[in-house]
């Protein structure tokens, strides 16, 4: 896979000022039937790092990380991104602001080809979505955008492939080019590397430290070494409560996490 | 000259002299399902919606269209178009209330809005309850042309229903019919991606209900009467078949499979019951051993052989460097 860092395009780096943190959680709490999956959690995500969100198995990662993007509601707390309360939007409204999302299956369309996959996410900020009467060349110009994004992640050649017939780590180039096509602030991953041979994490590191030139990431990962190599700051969860926070050298020399590691293990 | 050009022009001619060797009324039966059809596809095959009540819109539209040529003179065409647009409006308020559903709940949902609207037009007098609605005429074409013979009518429906087969296409072909599909095949990551899912699906409901509309309408003008069946739950399954027949989401499928049913029911009428037991019979073995539908299963064959013709030559393209891919 051939990566063009520089060629990734960067949301206005003009607006980098104003707050540290693009993405705050104050309080986050989420009952499942009385049980709460996520209490009382506060996390910062600052401008322009990687950050990761780790734990032993049900720390509470993913129902963090759906709260963050909105595709859970919290029970109580507050989201603030960019200094705005998003707490009540919907996950849409929040895709729309910038904050965009990947999902743990690989989230193709697996009917599409791999280029109008990317097409559909473009369409968002095209306006044309809901022209029933017009012919798809009224998304012609749409199209050189998604062949550069698709080249980006190394796809150009399977632009006619339905997405279904593609190998397990194409599609999440694919998804990857999908989600840039909105150009996010910030890009949250649900385990990028999850289900993957060691050879395919390779080319998916390259791939997100690519995509994170310019803005943030926030991802949910299991695997310590990707986290290690990509990761400026990491929270961890357990119990779903922030267990620490800080730098990987940090973080995995704090004997709670230690413990929390080691005695997660049988989970 | 393009290959789909040729197909599009014999249909066309096909469908042009076909009444001077086929029964224009059995014609004409066929072209509405085959619209109802479309129009089913629509949800279920491009959207990924299982209404379980179309035929609210068919059997709704008839009645309206019936009314309003029974009670003015407006023309034909007029009537029937205003039939279509009185369903999608119908839609709107069904979908409305209802699209927020899934799956199951989103059909069983459809299911009761369509026995709601049987009993509520079961009562109403214009409808003549169980008697139905006879008599409707054909009013003139323009107001001017008559078209009171099957067979000069077969061709205001031919031609109403290439509008329809068209405007289907078109909306399957379109920037909104890509987002339709995508809904179909991940709708969680499409709102992922800032779309609001449900406003589509409240479009395609809407669309899809003035198209079944447009058929039922048509229906009521070539019997020239309009029966509370139309409405019945029957017809809303019988639709579901004719698109699990054809091929669902394949764009000629369920016109096959519509084409396909009412032919059969109309070689298999003088055998009563018996032409059921042969529907069900025929549908247990499509969905065993054909499940991608007749035309489905075709376009599979096709794109296989294909592949299978093209390998060699396809090496030799990658052959040239490109970017490596692992695995």
């Amino acid at each position: 896979m051939s990566i063009h860092a520089e060629a990734i395009r960067a949301p206005d780096v003009a607006n980098f000022e104003q707050s540290d943190n693009v993405l705050v959680a104050e309080g986050l709490t989420k009952f499942f039937a009385g049980f709460a999956a996520v209490k009382d959690v506060n996390l910062s995500v600052r401008r322009g790092s990687i950050h990761a969100l780790i734990g032993p198995n049900g720390a509470g990662k993913t129902t963090c990380f759906n709260l963050l993007t909105k595709t859970l509601s919290p029970s109580s707390g507050r989201i603030l991104f960019d200094g705005d309360d998003i707490s009540a939007l919907r996950s849409s409204q929040v895709a729309r602001r910038g904050l965009v999302r990947s999902f743990q299956i690989s989230a193709t369309f697996p009917n599409l080809t791999a280029l109008e996959n990317v097409r559909v996410a473009l369409q968002s900020r095209f306006g044309a979505a809901y022209h029933f009467w017009r012919s798809l060349t009224a998304v012609a110009p749409l199209n050189k955008r998604a062949q550069e994004l698709l080249e980006q992640v190394g796809l150009a050649d399977s632009r006619n492939v339905a997405a279904a017939e593609l190998s397990y780590g194409k599609k999440r180039a694919l998804e990857i080019a999908t989600t840039l096509a909105l150009e996010p602030i910030v890009l949250l991953l649900d385990e990028p590397t999850a289900g993957m041979g060691h050879e395919d994490i390779e080319p998916i590191t390259r791939l997100i430290k690519a995509a994170a030139v310019g803005r943030t990431v926030l991802l949910v990962e299991h695997n310590l070494s990707v986290v290690s190599n990509l990761c400026d700051r990491i929270t961890v969860l357990q119990h779903g409560q922030t267990l620490a926070e800080g730098s990987y050298a940090e973080v995995s020399g704090n004997p709670a996490v230690i413990s929390a590691y080691m005695g997660g293990i049988d989970e | 000259m393009n290959p789909k050009l040729i197909i599009i022009l014999v249909a066309a001619a096909l469908a042009i002299a076909a009444p001077f060797f086929v029964y224009p009324v059995l014609l004409m039966t066929i072209l509405c399902f085959v619209i109802f059809a479309c129009s089913f596809n629509l949800l279920l095959g491009y959207t990924g919606l299982l209404c379980f009540g179309h035929a609210m819109f068919f059997g709704g539209a008839a009645y309206i269209t019936g009314q309003i040529l029974k009670t003015t003179s407006i023309s034909v065409e007029v009537a029937i178009l205003c039939g279509a647009l009185a369903a999608g409006l119908l839609g709107l308020v069904i979908g409305q209330l209802s699209i927020r559903r899934q799956g199951i709940q989103f059909a069983m949902i459809t299911l009761a809005f369509s026995q709601l609207v049987y009993f509520v037009l079961l009562q109403m007098e214009f409808t003549g309850g169980e008697n139905g609605m006879q008599g409707i005429p054909r009013n003139p074409l323009f107001g001017l042309v008559e078209v009171r013979d099957s067979f000069s009518f077969y061709y205001v429906i031919l031609a109403l229903s290439a509008v329809a087969v068209f405007a289907f296409y078109r909306i399957v072909h379109s920037p909104f019919g890509e987002v339709l599909k995508a809904i179909r095949d991940n709708e969680a990551r499409v709102e992922s991606l800032g779309f609001d899912p449900e406003k589509f699906k409240l479009v395609a409901f809407t669309l899809s209900a003035t198209m079944a509309g447009l058929a039922g309408a048509m229906k009521a003008t070539v019997f020239q009467f309009a029966t509370l069946t139309d409405l019945s739950w029957p017809v809303s399954g019988e639709v579901i078949l004719m698109t699990l027949l054809g091929g669902l989401g394949t764009l000629t499928g369920p016109m096959f499979g519509a084409a396909i049913i009412i032919l059969m029911n109309d070689h298999l009428a003088g055998f009563g019951e018996w032409a059921l037991i042969g529907q069900g019979v025929i549908l247990l073995v499509v969905i065993v051993l054909f499940r991608r539908g007749f035309v489905g299963e075709i376009g599979a064959l096709m794109k296989y052989l294909a592949r299978r013709g093209k390998k060699p030559s396809a090496a030799l393209v990658t052959a040239k460097p490109v970017v490596e891919q692992s695995r």
